[in-house]
């Protein structure tokens, strides 16, 4: 059984439909990417996921079990961490506080998932006592996917990650996205940055006006042609 | 010498008695704004409605405070502080949830507080009738008096026990929040909403609760800031008119959504308006001799009549929207 598997998809804003029919399943060790032109329904995917966006047809299953239209703080509780690409962290806490607030839920765990998130981002450790709206893009993307794993999701949900990030911070964040996944913990994520994200990517999805155009392993649709024309510029 | 004890009386000791009353009211309009992004105009009727609780408790109970050596008032005030943070709450579910659940704007939310300051005004004065009353009632107000120990200070500095007691619950009060707001999961939760509340839903944050939470200690400090006003003065139902403005000016001062802008705002304000009403004439008189005749003979030397000391906030306030309108502490810019 897939861990997240999202069937037939239709959905959008106000009545219009962005998702016509999207169809996107990962398992439990898997990164799945979403690449795409701009419109193609790629970020409003994850908030349909995510539940920020109410579907008008088809079904999300987290493990089997339907969660369309669930309220966010009880997909939280059943193990879903989301990423916002902007404005996702709270600038006048301070780091630390921000990761706790991750951890809402589970105020028990705080202290053990401190460590774990400090042991992925190192550099957040030494800025623990700043607030978080002082930081870099860089930094404060780590923030934010740290407070999403405070939670202990089983899968993370990232919305373009190394948006507006230079080319040395993405590859720091994608490599820390890999050692998360490699820790237990799925990633589904949408990138611009498509062929660095399909290199990392078990799962690729290739969407445009709101359809699966291609969906296979990462390195397949890096190799095909066809994709590669049309879609990660030649 | 007595120049400078009437200064510290008239200045000092009154500044700070307004000050400390602005400062814990403004701190609940500050909170309620940054989780509800509204202006809550019951705020001062919620004060009020404190202060009367305990009038009535008061009444209900006399001479329970002899036991314990303290105003009866003060005795009653944690019943008091519990009963108001649930009329904040209640008021909320039955006014404010409902509009908030639809999303309206925020002016329609403003509203709607003027709606329920009108209700609560009408019902406390249909119990309390229109008239002041003493909170004390059974006990003496006490009076102490500090003499300096200079020569030629023959006036004292003068404090009275509802003051004091004013001054160690602002203390406590102030303390407690920081420590809530800065310590405790549910205080950095609220912090965390007011900066961003999709993302802290997304954290799995229970909006709804802290939303409840906000109206609990906004409520339970109105009933204290309310009750200290009525010890000082008497208990009025149209208290929070008074209020109203002040507090308003008081939050938008030290920064929309910043509760130590409100503290601070609360002082500026109260210090503003009794520097505004001081005579400062009496200072001057020490020097009478060495001045022009036309400064030594003027009677009053205040910058405003005590009549008009209510347009001091508004002044205050118009200079901080001009000068620098996100308050002396980056507060939210009102839209």
């Amino acid at each position: 059984m897939p861990l997240l598997d999202a069937r037939d998809v239709y959905g959008g804003y106000g009545g219009m439909n962005i998702l016509n029919g999207v169809d996107m399943a990962i398992e439990a060790d898997e990164i799945g990417v979403i690449v795409g032109p701009n419109g193609a329904g790629k970020s409003t995917m994850l908030k349909a996921i995510f539940g920020l966006l109410s579907i008008n047809q088809g079904e999300i299953l987290l493990r089997g079990e339907p969660i369309h239209n669930l309220p966010t703080n009880q997909l939280v509780q059943k193990g879903m961490g989301f990423v916002p690409q902007e404005y996702n962290v709270f600038p006048s806490l301070t780091v630390q506080e921000n990761l706790e607030m991750g951890a809402f839920l589970k105020p028990e765990s705080v202290a053990r998932m401190l460590e774990r998130v400090y042991g992925i981002f190192p550099p957040l450790k030494e800025k623990r006592r700043q607030p978080a709206g002082e930081l870099s893009g860089g930094q404060r993307q780590m923030v934010a996917m740290g407070r999403a794993l405070m939670a202990e999701p089983s899968v993370l949900l990232l919305d373009e990650p190394t948006a507006g990030l230079s080319p040395l911070f993405m590859n720091e964040i994608f490599e820390r996205v890999k050692e998360v996944n490699a820790a237990g913990v799925g990633v589904l994520m949408v990138e611009q940055n498509a062929k660095q994200a399909l290199a990392i990517a078990d799962k690729g999805f290739v969407l445009a006006a709101g359809q699966n155009r291609f969906t296979d392993t990462g390195a397949a649709l890096l190799a095909d042609p066809e994709v590669a024309r049309s879609f990660l510029g030649g | 010498m007595n120049e400078l004890v009437f200064f510290i009386n008239n200045v000092i000791i009154t500044g700070s008695v307004s000050g400390s009353i602005y400062a814990i009211g403004a701190v609940g309009v500050t909170l309620v704004f940054s989780i509800m992004r509204f202006a809550h105009f019951a705020h001062a009727d919620m004060m009020t409605f404190g202060a009367f609780m305990v009038l009535l408790l008061t009444l209900a109970f006399p001479g329970a405070g002899g036991a314990v050596g303290l105003p009866t008032a003060v005795v009653m005030l944690p019943l008091a502080i519990l009963l108001t943070a649930a009329l904040a709450v209640g008021i909320d579910r039955a006014f404010y949830k409902p509009l908030r659940a639809h999303g309206v704007k925020p002016i329609v939310m403003v509203i709607a507080s003027l709606g329920v300051t009108l209700m609560l005004q009408g019902l406390i004065r249909l119990f309390a009738g229109t008239g002041g009353q003493r909170l004390y009632i059974d006990d003496r107000k006490e009076i102490f008096r500090l003499a300096l120990p200079f020569e030629g200070a023959r006036a004292p500095i003068v404090v009275t026990e509802p003051q004091i007691i004013l001054f160690i619950l602002t203390i406590v009060c102030v303390v407690s929040l920081h420590l809530f707001l800065s310590r405790s999961r549910l205080g950095k939760a609220m912090r965390a909403m007011s900066d961003n509340p999709d993302l802290a839903r997304a954290s799995g944050i229970n909006t709804n609760l802290i939303v409840a939470v906000t109206w609990m200690i906004a409520g339970g400090l109105a009933a204290i800031a309310g009750t200290l006003l009525s010890l000082d003065v008497t208990f009025k139902p149209d208290l929070s008119f008074f209020l109203l403005l002040p507090i308003f000016a008081a939050a938008i001062v030290g920064g929309v959504g910043h509760p130590y802008g409100a503290i601070a705002g609360g002082f500026v304000v109260g210090f503003a308006e009794t520097l505004a009403v001081f005579n400062w004439g009496v200072l001057l008189r020490p020097f009478r001799d060495s001045l022009p005749e036309w400064l030594a003979q003027a009677g009053s030397l205040s910058f405003v009549g005590t009549e008009y000391k209510i347009v001091v906030p508004f002044v205050l306030l118009v200079a901080i929207l001009v000068w620098r309108p996100t308050g002396l502490f980056k507060g939210k810019v009102i839209t």
